[in-house]
């Protein structure tokens, strides 16, 4: 009993080690969204082109599509790019929200760096984004058929996550009924 | 003359917070609300600040969501929830009790109590007092006599 007691506070450091290891692993930057499961907020935003066409949050219906939260200033955006491209090759529709961003800067990063999206909205008051919960860019969501968010990306989509985490879950979304 | 004004000019010197006069409400009683919700909200891009201290554009965006609440006529409580309901409790700098917050409300005192528990348990265990002393030899006693003159 004594031994015991003597080896108590070894187990109790190994127990608190143990602990904040574990916490180490964690992403304390990454929050956990509020949406997953419930359905997109609602949202009608004008494009990046005058008098073209907006998005709305009306149109995530009858398949899985993805939300991209984006800016022209955002510096991990061009790294995410090709992918998102990568993505609409595969048939896979990218829909885009760009954040707080002037509607010809967006206009010149589609230029430059190409047009992936099926989508645009402008969202430069930045309202729609804190209904979204979006707390940097970029930020995508992946929503169901039903319109439900079913998934949050936040930072950049790398091929990795692409192939590992979201191409199945939208092959299992277009499944569904 | 110069230098005590100056003297007296930092001593006045406060932190300035990040509200910026064109997000001020008119009614000082409705701005007076915000800036004490906004100082228990956290800034979700720099998390260790609350949206009252931080210059992120995104916590200005939340300062005047917060102020337009509030000119509806919503109720502090509700002004919360508004933003609850879209960043979670991570946002609220003081998060309420509830389920997987409990570690952390009653983990502090948990842990006192198991410390205090195990100071007394140890106490107890220690041997109580010397047993009584065998007094001192006819010899011990001429050696202290001659120790302490």
């Amino acid at each position: 009993m004594k031994r015991l007691l003597f080896i108590l506070p070894i187990i109790a450091f190994a127990g608190l080690a143990a602990f904040l290891g574990f916490g180490l692993t964690q992403d304390p930057k990454e929050l956990p969204s509020q949406l997953i499961d419930r359905p997109l907020p609602e949202f009608a935003l004008p494009g990046i082109v005058e008098g073209g066409p907006g998005l709305a949050s009306a149109s995530f219906k009858g398949e899985p599509r993805l939300l991209n939260v984006w800016a022209s200033w955002c510096s991990a955006c061009p790294q995410e790019h090709p992918v998102l491209e990568r993505i609409a090759q595969e048939g896979f529709p990218v829909y885009g929200i760009a954040w707080k961003d002037k509607p010809e800067d967006s206009r010149a990063f589609l230029a430059r760096y190409g047009d992936p999206y099926s989508g645009m909205g402008s969202d430069f008051p930045g309202r729609t984004a804190i209904d979204l919960g979006v707390t940097g860019a970029p930020e995508t969501f992946v929503v169901d058929k039903k319109g439900r968010v079913r998934f949050k990306q936040i930072g950049p989509i790398s091929p990795e996550v692409w192939e590992g985490q979201i191409r199945p879950l939208m092959q299992k979304l277009r499944a569904e009924a | 003359m110069k230098r005590a004004l100056l003297v007296l000019a930092l001593m006045l010197a406060t932190p300035v917070a990040a509200v910026m006069p064109d997000e001020m409400l008119p009614d000082a009683a409705q701005e007076a609300r915000a800036r004490a919700i906004s100082k228990d909200l956290r800034c979700v891009v720099c998390q260790n600040q609350s949206i009252d201290d931080s210059d992120a554009p995104l916590a200005r965006d939340l300062r005047v969501l917060v102020r337009e609440q509030i000119s509806k006529g919503r109720s502090d409580a509700e002004v919360r929830d508004y933003v609850v309901a879209r960043y979670g409790n991570f946002v609220l700098l003081k998060p309420p009790m509830e389920g997987d917050t409990l570690l952390l409300w009653l983990g502090p005192f948990a842990i006192l109590l198991l410390g205090g528990a195990g100071l007394i348990f140890w106490q107890r265990r220690k041997p109580v007092a010397t047993p009584d002393a065998a007094p001192l030899s006819d010899a011990e006693r001429v050696e202290l006599d001659r120790l302490s003159n």
